[in-house]
Formats: C-alpha cells, structure tokens, sequence
C-alpha cells in the first residue's frame, strides 16, 4: 500500500496517543518520586485525563486514518469520554484506597492509564486488527490490576481467573476473526460488509466467523454463560479497578460489539438476532435471579452488572438507530450510577472498616443519612426506577425493542428489572427498615474529600440524566447515524 | 496433490501432539510436545508460502518462549511434580462437545457448505516474502503495530510490578 493513500492522519489518534504519552511520562515521574509521594502521580493523571476530555470528546475526523485503520468518529468521542470520566473518578477514589490498604505505587496509576489508551483504540478501531490489539492492552492491563492486591489470596485468583479465562476469549475471537478474513478477504469493517454481504449473506463459513466473534465479544461484556471470570475478578480486583472493569471495559467491549456488528454484519442479521436475543434473555434472567442470595455486595454488583449487560444486549439485537443511542446511553447512566455505588461502598470501607456485606448497611440511614439516601438513589436507578437516569435508560432500550418488534425480549427485560428490583431493594431495606445489631465499629477517621467529590458529581448526574435526557440522547442518535444503512 | 499429502502429515502430527500437551502429566514432556506442535505450524507455514512467518515462528516460539518455559519449569523444579487432575470430572463432556464439534464442522466442509472464495494473490510478490510483511507492517499496520509496542511495555511493567511487590514485606 503506497504511503500517499494511508491517509497518515496523526489528529485522528490524538486522543489515545495523549493519554499514552501521559501514562509513559508518568512512568519516568514515578522514578524521581520518594515511596510516600506516590499520590501526586494519581492527581497528575488525573489532571493530564481532565485535559485531554475536551480533545477526546470532539468528533476530529471523520474519514478513516492510518490505511483504514482508525476512525475518529463521533461515535468513538462519546465513549472516549465514558472512558475518561470512569477513569478520573476510579484514579480519584484510588489514591485514598490504595493508601487504605497500605500499597501504595506508581505502577496502579499508569496502568490505569494504559487501560484507558487501550479502550480508546477499541472505540475507535476501524479493523479488526486494531480492535484486537486495542482489546489486548485493555484487557492485560486490567488482569495486573486485578491481582494487584497481592496480600489478598482472593485478588491472585481474580486475577488468574480473569487472565486465563479472558486468554480464552482472546482465542475464541481471533478464531472468528481469521474466519470473517478467510471468507472477505479484508480485515477492515466497512469492507467487511461490502464484501461479505449481499449474495455471500448465507454462508456457513463466514456465520462461524460471526458466531465466534460474539462469542468473544460476550466474554468481554461478561455475558451469560461467558461470564464465569466477572464475579470472582470483581471481588478480588481493588474496588476501585472494579468500578473501571464493570464500567469503562464493559463500555469499551460494546463499542466495539456494536461497531462490528452494525457496520461489518448488517447482512447476517437475520442469523444473529436469534443467537443475540437468547443470549441476552439468558444473561437479564441469569444475572438478576443469581444476584437475589449473594451477601457480599460487590458480588452482588457483579451480577447485577451481568444483568445490565442484558438489557444492554438488546439495543444491539433491535439493530435501529434508537436501540444502538440507546446502548450508548445507558453506558453513560451505568458509568455514573455504578460509579457511585461503588464509591458508596469504598466510602462505608473507609469510615467504618466494613461495607463488604450486604448486611452491614443496616441502620445505615440513622448514622450516614445522606449517604444512605444517595445510595438508594443509586441502587433504584441501576433497578430501573423513575425519575433516575436508570429509568430513562432502560425506557430507550425497551423502546427501541418495542419498535423493532422483539415484544418478547422487551417483556423479559421488563421481569428481570422486576427481579433485580428484589435485591437492590433488599440494600434499601436495610439501611432503612433494620437497626444495626451490636456496636458499631469505630470510625477509622475522616474520609477523604475525594468520596464526597465523587458520589455528588455522580449523584447529580444520575438525576440529571433522568430528568434531561434530551441533549445527551441526540448526541448518541447523532453519533450513531454514520454507522447505520 | 503433493502438497496436499504434506499438509496432512503436518496436521496430523500438529494435533496430536498438541492433544499430548494437555494429555500428559510431565510438564518437560508437555513442553517438548508444544515444540514438536508449534514446528509443524511452522512447516505449514512453508506449505503457505511464508517463509518469513515459518522462521519468526521457530525463532521466537520454539526458540525463545518454549526456552523459557522449561527455564521456569527447572528453576521452579516442576519437573518431578506431576499435574493432578482439578478439573472434577469436566474432561469428558468437554470431550463429548469437541468431538461433536469436530464432526459438525467436518460435515460442512465434506459437504461443501463452508468453502471461501480464493483470494487474489500475487505469486511474484510472494517470493519477496520478508519484504511484503515489512511493507505491510510499516504501512497499513503501523498503527496496530505501534499499539502492540504499547501493550509490550505493558507487560513488562505489569509482570515486574506484581512479582517486586510480592517480595516487599
């Protein structure tokens, strides 16, 4: 390919080349830094990311840079900003928690940052090639953070689970990768389409490709029966790598879920609806019945993150521009209010040494009244209640699966909201309704302002979202609008 | 036809021994098979025309990764341990799924159902093989093979910063 027509277009990736930039001038900041000074690195990323949000958030160039390998779409803008407000507000609640449980280190800030060049690439990766690497350095970043707690058993196995299982995936996707090539003869998804579709449409080879790479996609969003790795890495990850695993990875994977199969597959739609709606009818039911007896609450997050990913999955089977702005709105809702339910649980970690278990938020409302109140506030809104931001969500997927006439997949999302109402409720519950029993702990001191910080902002962009939809929701529908035949 | 009669007895030996690999308890001997595996892709490799490939394949793989692998397993003196089974009796329905799998994807083929177009290939560029991967990774690849730069500073950081910290008391 002569240079000339690679369109070198360095804007395009001005973005994910910042925030790597930062992460690598971080790693040399780390060297000249004494051991109890580690923190400054985390304010620095976070301040490095909060300058690069403006820059990420333009739609720069719309024609695919680099031999079609990127594309810096507006599409990719609207989630590169998902990635940096998860990460800022994940960086932000880390240099307390890192110090909480006495580890600090320079590493746990770049690779976050790391983590964050890489579900760039994803969203705007243009070639499966590129999204491939891009899910890579994501995904390899986040099994080091997973294990990052090495005094904790369950952290290496978290780790180890999510490394070997997300392996597998790697291999389960590659191998539909090498069938879709095998079959288009191209890599590039736009050309994908163009070259597999139409007569090509029914081929058993180039179906095994699709299959195979939904199946690895599935992996990534930690869909049902993919989702082995999500609880145990979940609870064994640092908290706040956590909230960045169930939000930014979550988001990242179905940037490009919805890239692949809306712009390279439109033509096998009719085969992979059947297996997409199975697959998320199985994974709302799956996730919310099992989230119902789990007593850790971060297990519970994980499941009920399981089963977001249901709901999610249908905007993607609607195949309609309302279903795929409604996917990237709900991951907007879920970064905030997800976000804030876990700095809710760091926040109860911090102050009163426990928050792990579901039962220890009892009497919460008389001790912490506004925490309490803004964690029920959370908890309805990722079950779905009106006026929060989960409401509106949930009300554009379902809607959008209204308008493509998948009444059934709509009516299961609508039972497993039931269900899940069951044990988000169980949460409010006991803050409310139960008095703690035996004496608290004592307060382990003030906390941070960082918490504070974090579960307002969240708080009050969880109510927004619900109560304004409109600017955000046009953004996605005219993000999505390009991609979309 | 020639061809084709090579390209089996590599396949075959490629997947039996790739079956030994996981089938024996001796993780040297489990070692040795990979070898033996990841040198008949690299003899496919030749059969396809990449010379290239097939010798980065055998330098990189056989060479450096499986040289580390039986370093690791010496110096962690896994030798004489044998694996025990931990996978609770998960082995033969995974079996059972394999070989229906096998089967299924075997009739396709037999039956013609999962055939692909032949691409359009250039012989005369084909001999220049190193070249045509050199042009391609520093012109249409340059921006994956950038990240996979990334992505191995990455794992090196990531692998030292888990083991160092393990040593910290």
């Amino acid at each position: 390919m002569p240079i000339e027509t690679l369109n070198v277009n360095l804007l395009s990736i001005l973005p994910m080349a910042l925030v790597a930039i930062l992460a690598l001038s971080m790693l040399v900041l780390d060297f000249f830094l004494k051991k109890g000074d580690k923190g400054a690195i985390g304010y620095l990323s976070i301040i490095g990311l909060l300058i690069v949000l403006p820059i990420a958030s333009n739609a720069i160039e719309g024609a695919p840079a680099f031999g079609g390998m990127v594309i810096a779409d507006a599409f990719s803008a609207f989630f590169n900003c998902i990635f940096i407000l998860a990460a800022v507000f994940a960086l932000y609640l880390s240099v307390d928690y890192l110090k909480r449980i006495n580890s600090e280190t320079g590493e746990y800030y770049y690779i976050v940052l790391f983590a964050v060049a890489g579900m760039m690439v994803m969203s705007s990766a243009n070639d499966l090639i590129a999204l491939y690497v891009g899910i890579e350095l994501m995904a390899l970043s986040f099994y080091v953070l997973t294990a990052f707690r090495v005094r904790d058993t369950k952290s290496s196995e978290g780790g180890l689970k999510y490394f070997v299982l997300g392996a597998l995936s790697s291999g389960i996707l590659l191998y539909g990768i090498s069938f879709t090539y095998g079959f288009s003869g191209t890599t590039n998804i736009s050309d994908i389409a163009r070259l597999a579709g139409g007569a090509g449409a029914n081929n058993t080879f180039m179906l095994l490709g699709v299959v195979l790479t939904a199946a690895g996609f599935a992996f990534k969003i930690a869909a049902f029966p993919f989702h082995v790795w999500a609880p145990d890495a979940y609870e064994g990850a640092p908290t706040p790598v956590t909230a960045l695993i169930s939000i930014g990875s979550k988001a990242a994977s179905f940037a490009v879920f919805l890239r692949v199969f809306i712009v390279a597959f439109p033509a096998f739609q009719s085969h992979w609806w059947k297996l997409l709606w199975a697959l998320s009818a199985a994974t709302m039911l799956y996730g919310s019945v099992v989230a119902i007896p789990q007593k850790n609450i971060i297990r519970m997050l994980a499941y009920s993150s399981i089963a977001h990913a249901g709901v999610i999955l249908i905007g993607i089977v609607a195949l309609n521009g309302a279903g795929a702005a409604g996917v990237m709105y709900y991951l907007l809702v879920y970064a905030f209010m997800n976000m804030g339910a876990f700095a809710i649980v760091m926040y109860l970690g911090r102050v009163r040494g426990n928050g792990e278990y579901v039962s220890d938020y009892a009497g919460m409302s008389s001790r912490h009244p506004v925490i309490a109140f803004l964690m029920a506030l959370f908890l309805l809104s990722l079950a779905g209640i009106p006026p929060t931001g989960g409401f509106m969500a949930k009300f554009f997927i379902l809607s959008a699966a209204i308008k493509a006439r998948y009444y059934w997949l709509a009516a299961i999302g609508v039972v497993s909201t039931a269900i899940s109402l069951f044990f988000y409720a169980r949460v409010v519950f006991y803050m409310y309704m139960k008095d703690a029993e035996g004496d608290s702990p004592a307060p382990a001191g003030r906390p941070a302002l960082a918490y504070d910080v974090v579960i307002y902002i969240t708080a009050a962009m969880t109510m927004l979202l619900g109560l304004y939809p409109a600017p955000f929701m046009e953004i996605a529908i005219k993000a999505v609008e390009p991609l979309i035949r | 036809m020639f061809e084709q009669f090579f390209f089996y007895i590599f396949a075959t030996v490629a997947i039996v021994s790739a079956i030994c690999v996981i089938s024996v308890r001796n993780p040297v001997h489990s070692a040795v098979f990979l070898i033996v595996c990841l040198l008949q892709v690299a003899a496919i490799f030749v059969l396809l025309r990449s010379p290239f490939l097939a010798a980065a394949q055998v330098f990189i793989y056989v060479g450096a990764v499986m040289v580390l692998f039986l370093f690791a397993v010496m110096v962690l003196d896994m030798g004489k341990a044998h694996w025990k089974e931990h996978l609770h009796g998960q082995s033969a329905p995974a079996a059972v799924l394999a070989g229906i799998l096998f089967i299924l994807l075997g009739y396709m083929a037999l039956k013609g159902r999962m055939t692909a177009p032949l691409g359009t290939y250039n012989e005369a560029a084909l001999v220049k093989n190193t070249e045509v991967v050199g042009r391609a990774l520093f012109t249409k690849y340059i921006f994956p093979f950038e990240v996979v730069s990334v992505i191995l500073l990455l794992a090196l950081v990531g692998a030292i910063a888990l083991v160092m910290r393990e040593k910290r008391p």
